[in-house]
């Protein structure tokens, strides 16, 4: 009913709500915060894990994950709120651009929006404080440009560099106490891909099994397949044939095809044929002259026994990324047609020696010497399917914050000392604007320092003591001064050697900001009535 | 539902299912169609003007949008009231017609409701007020006409277009960006415009959306760009000068739409056939390298086989192209689509300066950009944003204000914006209305509030006092007959809607005023509504 005593009929359908002004407003805000604050427990060095259960029936489902890494987190949730729902996407996209800081992003959307709900609450318009949220924005990521540094690719301050970030990347994740060992892994793993910014040269195999420490860079490339049998186990000097093509039985492609015959000769004919038309197909292969030959496909035992026969090492099952990669790794071409043996110099690939490797109990293939020498392998072993999982995860992370710092070149000091930066510079701006916006602008410097509180708070330190002090210190000029969190100190992290991405930390304020401002914008929530599903 | 009965006390049965319908007629009626429409109205009204606010909209799905945008927004609540699905198709109306303002309409609609109801509450008959309605509407488009103003398109590298674009975009998500992204608008448009005949054709401009960066790293791309990459790994990544082959086959053995059998009986016959089914794909390839091309783009999918036999031809080719993108590119570089490989001609070849891979973020994601086109210069505007709601929303912003650009070419008087020219013809409305002599000129009258009521819910939405404000642009305008007064929404310290410029295109403003009046006197003349119980 209205002021006047109207009742109002119904719009929106049986099921739809719509909220309105304060409680839109407050919807949005108490589901933005709640998948902050869930996340933010993993933020830092000290930052603990989660255990996600899927749910519903089946095996699978009981499979578990353990993870610190916010996107991880984030994806598996389900969540109703549609400002959640923001939040998250904020995160997917961080991971999908850059790779890492997928909790940072969403914790400081999230504290973000948790000093506009204060503001809000002091009666000042939305729009006021996205004005300010504005001004602060640009104010901190010209701090950020202003305060990194960027060192020339071949030097080797700058391979210290990518040293740096990857222990710094790494200190939060499962293997903080092998970072050293990691750190130097993922950085000779990413400079082989001089400049390239192609992940897919970089095999990661998992193999339960030995702890984490046995895991090893192979700068070869390894097939997680085996080589058939009969077939020789090493081949020195290989000549690799690559191809994408049916070697069980050739199905006739024309439409509308059937054979039929009418006498038991007939058929035992056109088995012949059947047989010719393959054989016809090795022969036509064997004119290459390889000495290896990998198939994306499943071969059968007879073509397979041909093939054999002429002393050819047979690959099987090589599944589309396996093909991709070999024929990438040793400069093949992949086949599907044989007509041109006179191309043989330009298809075949290359590499010095292809071997038959046993990892743990598991047998691979290992291509060395590749004609590409960009490709290589990182071997993970763990005691557990989990902790390889996370290491595998935290693996990406580094390499994609490597291949970034490689294409950006940008790095800032660690240990929350570019967010503190970038608050004192949005605090400097607020006194000279006028206006309501000012008190925005300081909101904005306040979520950012919680970036480094948060930090404090999860390594177990006294965080109010701690900010405060690092506040001084970079008041007096330290500009290198950051959060040890080993000791609970201030320290400085040129002595630590603690460093980050700059390109990381760019686009976590710019999607956080962005987030925050298109929440903050929200005065009205209009739920659709849920989609009815027919229950198989 | 009230029956009638015979002598003998039974109903007549006059609708099938009487007894289950649910009726309204007379005053309930108007007033229940009145206040549905009015609600949807009020929905969209915190959303008018540069510092109105989102609406955050979720899905049967659960997907979520944020929007700004009138048209979405009325499209994606699922309105289910009859009459308010009228506002929504207004809005839409407008959004196919000018592409902007769709907001402003409904919120325009939902004024002269309003007043409609205090009418009715009067005793006056609806007719009457559509009526009334309908004269007033005539007046405020003529004023319309004459406060507006020719605006030099050209001038000062295209101000004027920027300045529009700008406050099209002013009240989006958008609008710290609205000056770069506004200019990104007028250049992509321009590059495709026919200024001779002062045309657009709004097809040459795609706009393509990619998650990841932010807003700022949005950018023009004087090309296609197609979310596809070339079908073999292996194929060079950049092909100059480029002979471009559109195809609508696929590269796969013909499969003839008649219905047949081919039965194979004898060993030779297999064998003829494979080598036949050999022989395809081989001539398919030599019919489009034989004609000089140079890429090959597909609309459907290759065999295996095909595609190897390209790679060996040096034939870089992209199969699954959307039928869009097809006829996008056909336009663009010139070439005709092919949907026989017999019919490949060297004078069917599209030429382009050269198309080549590009790759975003982490993800291994790659695009094609197909750049310096033969014939019309067709662009691609590409996105760019912190998450998907970030993107879509700045889509939609773009495609506003590439309307307004394209509205402002076909016709380019302008009025300001602001609400002054409202004001303007709220003023010249009244003062009609006192030289009405029937009924109708309270009708009038009251349009003339409904116009006053954009000013107002403008004025609200920023903070203002709406009364104030309003009075004081309003008696501003009458003493120093200056039609161009309006409110200071952006609070830059002055109310002349030219020093601030901010325009909106003629065409708009009257169409808004037009359409809103058709749906009012729809609504207005509606007296029974018939609907099923559970409605």
């Amino acid at each position: 009913m209205d002021i006047v005593g109207n009742v109002l009929p119904q719009v929106l359908k049986d099921e739809a709500t719509e909220d309105k002004g304060e409680m839109a407003r407050l919807q949005s805000f108490v589901g933005a915060i709640a998948v902050a604050d869930l996340v933010k427990t993993t933020l830092g060095p000290k930052g603990m894990d989660k255990i996600l259960k899927p749910t519903g029936p089946g095996q699978e489902m009981t499979h578990i994950t353990v993870t610190n890494d916010g996107a991880t987190i984030l994806k598996s949730m389900y969540v109703e709120n549609p400002a959640a729902k923001i939040l998250i996407e904020i995160s997917k996209t961080q991971d999908e651009e850059v790779g890492d800081g997928t909790t940072t992003v969403a914790v400081l959307a999230g504290e973000l929006l948790r000093e506009g709900e204060k503001l809000i609450q002091k009666r000042i318009h939305p729009q006021h404080v996205i004005a300010g949220w504005r001004i602060a924005r640009d104010v901190a990521l010209k701090t950020l440009r202003d305060i990194s540094s960027e060192n020339d690719i071949e030097s080797q301050e700058f391979h210290n560099d990518l040293i740096k970030i990857a222990r710094t990347t790494l200190s939060s994740k499962l293997i903080t106490s092998d970072r050293d060992y990691f750190a130097d892994l993922c950085v000779k793993a990413v400079l082989r891909l001089k400049g390239s910014s192609n992940l897919d040269y970089i095999q990661i195999i998992k193999l339960p099994g030995g702890t984490i420490r046995d895991s090893y860079l192979d700068d070869g490339f390894i097939l997680k397949k085996q080589i058939t049998i009969g077939c020789k186990r090493r081949i020195e000097n290989a000549k690799i044939l690559v191809a994408n093509t049916a070697m069980d039985y050739d199905k006739i492609k024309i439409y509308g095809t059937k054979v039929k015959v009418n006498s038991m000769d007939k058929v035992a004919e056109i088995e012949a044929a059947e047989k010719e038309k393959m054989k016809h197909k090795v022969d036509k292969i064997l004119k290459f002259q390889p000495t290896v030959f990998v198939n994306r496909q499943l071969i059968y035992n007879y073509p397979e026994q041909l093939l054999a026969d002429s002393g050819i090492t047979v690959i099987e099952h090589a599944d589309f990324e396996g093909m991709e990669r070999v024929a990438a790794a040793t400069g093949a071409e992949i086949l599907s047609t044989f007509d041109a043996p006179e191309r043989r110099d330009q298809v075949l690939g290359h590499c010095d020696l292809i071997e038959e490797i046993m990892i743990g109990e598991e047998k691979m293939i290992k291509f060395t010497g590749c004609k590409k020498n960009e490709a290589c392998t990182i071997v993970l072993r763990g005691s557990s399917i989990h902790i390889l999982d996370e290491v595998d995860r935290s693996i990406h992370d580094v390499l994609c914050v490597l291949i970034t710092t490689v294409k950006n070149r940008r790095v800032v000091w660690g240990g929350g000392n570019s967010e503190m930066q970038m608050a004192a510079a949005c605090e400097e701006e607020a006194k000279k604007v006028q206006g309501k916006q000012a008190l925005a602008i300081e909101a904005y410097a306040r979520a950012l320092r919680q970036i480094p509180t948060i930090i404090c708070d999860n390594g177990g330190y006294d965080s109010a003591e701690l900010i405060q002090n690092f506040k001084v210190e970079l008041q007096k000029g330290n500009l290198t001064s950051g959060l040890n969190m080993n000791d609970g100190t201030v320290g400085d992290m040129k002595e630590l050697g603690i460093k980050e991405c700059m390109r990381v930390k760019e686009q976590a304020v710019m999607a956080a900001s962005e987030a925050a401002e298109l929440i903050m914008r929200v005065d009205d929530i209009v739920k659709c009535a849920p989609r009815k599903r027919e229950r198989a | 539902m009230s029956l009638a009965f015979d002598d003998y006390g039974r109903p007549y049965i006059i609708l099938r299912d009487q007894g289950q319908k649910k009726r309204m007629k007379g005053l309930e009626a108007y007033k229940s169609n009145i206040l549905a429409a009015k609600a949807v109205a009020n929905t969209l009204s915190s959303s008018l003007g540069p510092k109105g606010m989102d609406k955050m909209l979720v899905s049967p799905d659960g997907d979520v949008s944020v929007t700004n945008d009138g048209a979405t927004i009325v499209e994606k609540m699922e309105i289910q009231h009859p009459t308010a699905k009228l506002l929504v198709e207004l809005s839409q109306s407008q959004d196919a017609e000018i592409g902007d303002g769709t907001t402003g309409v409904v919120v325009l609609a939902g004024k002269l409701l309003e007043q409609a109801l205090t009418l009715l509450d009067k005793g006056i008959h609806p007719l009457k007020i559509s009526d009334g309605f309908d004269r007033a509407c005539d007046v405020a488009i003529k004023h319309l006409e004459t406060i507006s103003e020719e605006i030099d398109i050209q001038a000062n590298e295209h101000e004027a277009l920027i300045q529009a674009a700008c406050t099209a975009l002013g009240s989006k998500v958008v609008s710290k960006r609205k000056r770069e992204l506004g200019k990104i608008a007028v250049t992509a448009v321009l590059d495709v415009a026919d200024l001779a005949r002062r045309d657009v054709n709004l097809d040459l401009i795609k706009i393509q959306t990619k998650t990841g960066g932010s807003v700022e790293d949005t950018r023009l791309i004087s090309g296609i760009l197609i979310d596809k990459d070339m079908s073999h790994p292996q194929m060079p990544k950049e092909v100059k000068e480029a002979k471009i082959c559109l195809l609508t086959c696929p590269f796969e053995p013909p499969k003839p739409k008649t219905k047949h059998n081919i039965n194979i009986s004898s060993a030779e016959d297999y064998k003829k056939l494979y080598l036949q089914e050999q022989q395809y794909f081989v001539d398919m390839v030599k019919l489009v390298k034989d004609s000089g091309a140079n890429i090959a783009l597909c609309q459907w999918g290759f065999d295996d086989e095909a595609n190897h036999l390209l790679l060996q031809n040096e034939l870089p080719a992209v199969r699954w192209v959307s039928g869009t993108d097809v006829e996008l590119i056909a336009m663009a570089t010139g070439a005709r689509i092919i949907p026989r490989f017999q019919e490949i001609t060297p004078e069917k070849l599209g030429k382009a300066g050269s198309v080549k891979e590009v790759q975003f973020g982490t993800s291994n994601e790659r695009m094609l950009v197909i750049e310096n086109c033969q014939c019309t210069k067709a662009v691609t505007i590409l996105i760019r944003g912190g998450s998907q709601m970030i993107v879509d929303e700045a889509k939609r912003s773009i495609h506003d204000a590439i309307c307004v650009i394209r509205n402002l070419i076909k016709d380019n008087r302008i009025v300001y914006g602001g609400g002054s020219a409202e004001l303007a013809c709220a003023i010249q409305v009244l003062q009609y209305a006192d030289e009405v002599s029937s009924v109708e000129q309270y009708a009038i009258r009251s349009f003339a509030d409904a116009l006053e009521g954009i000013p107002n819910c403008l004025a609200d939405n920023c903070g203002l006092n709406p009364i104030t404000s309003v009075a004081q642009a309003k008696s501003r305008q009458l003493q120093e007959n200056n039609p161009r007064i309006g409110i200071d929404c952006m609070e830059l310290g002055t109310t002349d809607m030219k020093e601030q410029r901010i325009y909106e295109t003629l065409s708009s403003k009257k169409q808004q005023i037009q359409l809103a009046t058709q749906v009012v006197k729809m609504i207005l003349k509606i007296d029974d509504v018939i609907a099923p119980d559970d409605y």
